[in-house]
């Protein structure tokens, strides 16, 4: 797989402490490494390591107390239309239909409303939710709610997409169908992908390249790069080596 | 792929049906259940009335009722208004109060709940009118408005206006944070945020709440009738007590809760259709 190795999204020293019960508590320690263009980028951790401080920092939602985030040469300041998020727990409007919560982003960018349905309905396609455009998110199933979010994320176009645990809430079944969807809406609709899990298998199976985080708080412990085809087969030996290796070197049983 | 969808798609239309068939099959007995329920209600009271189990003067018997609903449509005695004159005298009122209580209450309970400075100013003033019961206001009202629909209103609204703020303020407050970083990640402001997630997030709240002020509102009013007031389902009560005339102030009681029933009802069947995408 080839892969250009432009840069497009880089952390310098990313550091962010809370304070909870009148103590500081780190949660992301001196975190710095590149993303690619159009690379499928994995961070593996285990849970509560900070995960999700480090997506909310670099979606801009959460502004890191020290270091940098840049997006391409510029530093990011705040949320920016070119990074849209996955998010771990389902994050849909459930007073809008399918179609609606879809076409939100684009809505709330000044889409005309012609144009974003159009938009929409192409990501829903994408996603192979068609015939659900008129449900409401309570009629659908995990995974349909799952695939209705990553439509709504890649509908605004953005440059790179954050997943956050998109999975980790789906039955065992649903969860491998999952991962060969987005597998196949990856290589259809080629964008910069991060998609953090704690779930080994799920890293093997989908990343060109993992980051591990350690457990708290999160600081780079390891990175992979994995050239094995894709689709992957989990019990390859290859795989399993690979699988070992990281496993090996992680601080909790994840 | 396609095919296997479409399947998927087809079994779960079938299994929607199926269930909605049960539901509806569900509901039909409730219906029967409840209209039994209140044909013995009216058969035991009946009973009790015919074989003079309580004197006739302390009740009267249903199809006594029955009988004076008849007449009093169009007989204006013994308080000097045909009953629809009062149902609608009542209405008027109620409505008059309630409406203004949500068109206030609703906003006010939502911006309270989003803008903290709303919050910081109004909570205190708020805080202080909470505990008061609607109808300690009535001294005051007569005093400022007298008896008329202006002083009935406003105690209406006061009551209410309470459990609109409350209800409204609650739900916004309950905004699922995920929802709001939607909105931000997708670049809302917060002012949209707060339109098009809050507001919609804090609707069902906000319904519980109008359908407490609705009860309020007429419990409320009819409180106030009897203490100030010509005309009204309040006022008939009470004239039917002065009269010592029980069966009046037995329709009068009937039609209170016949009507609140009706409002809270129909109020149900638009809640139904503003918040269908609750439906499963
Ligand atoms: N807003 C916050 N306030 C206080 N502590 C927080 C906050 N956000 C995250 N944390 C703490 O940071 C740690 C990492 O959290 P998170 O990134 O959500 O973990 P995960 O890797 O499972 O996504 C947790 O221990 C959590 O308690
Ligand atoms: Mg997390």
């Amino acid at each position: 797989m080839a892969i250009e190795k432009e840069v497009i999204l880089q952390l310098k020293n990313i550091e962010q402490s809370y304070v909870v019960d009148n103590s500081v508590k780190q949660a992301v320690k001196d975190v710095s490494f590149n993303v690619y263009k159009n690379e499928f980028l994995v961070i593996l951790g285990p849970g509560h390591c900070g995960k999700s401080v480090l997506l909310n920092i670099i979606s801009g939602l959460e502004s890191a107390q020290k270091g940098q985030v840049y997006l391409g040469a510029e530093p990011l300041a705040g949320v920016d239309r070119r990074i849209s998020l996955v998010f771990q727990r389902l994050a849909l409007l459930p007073w809008m239909t399918v179609i609606d919560n879809v076409a939100f982003g684009l809505r709330m960018a000044g889409i005309a409303k012609a144009e974003r349905r159009k938009i929409a309905q192409k990501y829903i396609n994408l996603v192979g939710l068609q015939g659900f455009e008129k449900s409401y998110p309570s009629q659908l199933s995990g995974g349909m709610k799952q695939r209705v979010g990553i439509a709504r994320a890649y509908a605004v176009n953005p440059e790179i997409l954050l997943m956050d645990e998109p999975f980790g809430q789906l039955d065992a079944q649903t969860r491998y169908a999952m991962q060969e969807e987005i597998l196949r809406i990856w290589q259809q609709e080629k964008k910069t992908v991060i998609f953090v899990t704690n779930n080994i298998e799920e890293a093997v199976y989908l990343g060109d390249r993992i980051i591990l985080l350690s457990s708290c708080p999160a600081h780079v412990k390891a990175e992979y790069e994995i050239q094995m085809e894709k689709p992957r087969n989990t019990v390859d030996p290859e795989f399993l080596r690979i699988r070992k290796e990281i496993s090996d070197n992680t601080d909790l049983a994840l | 792929m396609n095919v296997q969808k479409q399947n998927h798609s087809s079994e779960q239309q079938e299994q929607i049906l199926k269930d909605q068939k049960k539901q509806r099959k569900a509901s039909y007995q409730n219906l029967m259940l409840s209209v039994s329920s209140i044909l013995l209600f009216f058969f035991i009271w009946e009973m009790v009335a015919l074989l003079k189990l309580v004197p006739e003067h302390y009740l009267a018997p249903p199809e006594a009722i029955f009988r004076l609903l008849i007449i009093k449509i169009h007989d204006p005695n013994p308080d000097g208004a045909v009953l629809t004159v009062n149902i609608l005298s009542s209405l008027q009122i109620s409505f008059t109060g309630f409406i203004a209580a949500i068109l206030i209450g609703v906003p006010l309970g939502w911006l309270m709940g989003w803008y903290r400075v709303v919050d910081s100013v109004v909570n205190p003033i708020f805080d202080i009118v909470r505990p008061i019961p609607p109808v300690a206001w009535i001294p005051l009202t007569i005093v400022w408005m007298g008896v008329g629909l202006k002083a009935k209103a406003t105690i209406v609204f006061l009551s209410a206006f309470i459990p609109c703020v409350i209800n409204s303020y609650t739900g916004i407050r309950q905004t699922n944070p995920v929802l709001i970083h939607v909105g931000k990640t997708c670049g809302a402001s917060d002012f949209t945020i707060f339109w098009k997630i809050g507001i919609p997030s804090a609707m069902t709240m906000t319904f519980t709440g109008i359908k407490l002020a609705i009860g309020n509102a007429w419990s409320t009013l009819v409180a106030a009738e009897m203490l100030a007031a010509s005309s009204g389902l309040g006022y008939m009560i009470l004239q039917g007590r002065n009269f010592g005339r029980t069966d009046i102030v037995m329709l009068g009681v009937l039609a209170i809760g016949i009507i609140g029933t009706i409002i809270i009802t129909l109020f149900s069947h638009l809640e139904n259709v503003v918040l269908r995408w609750k439906r499963k």
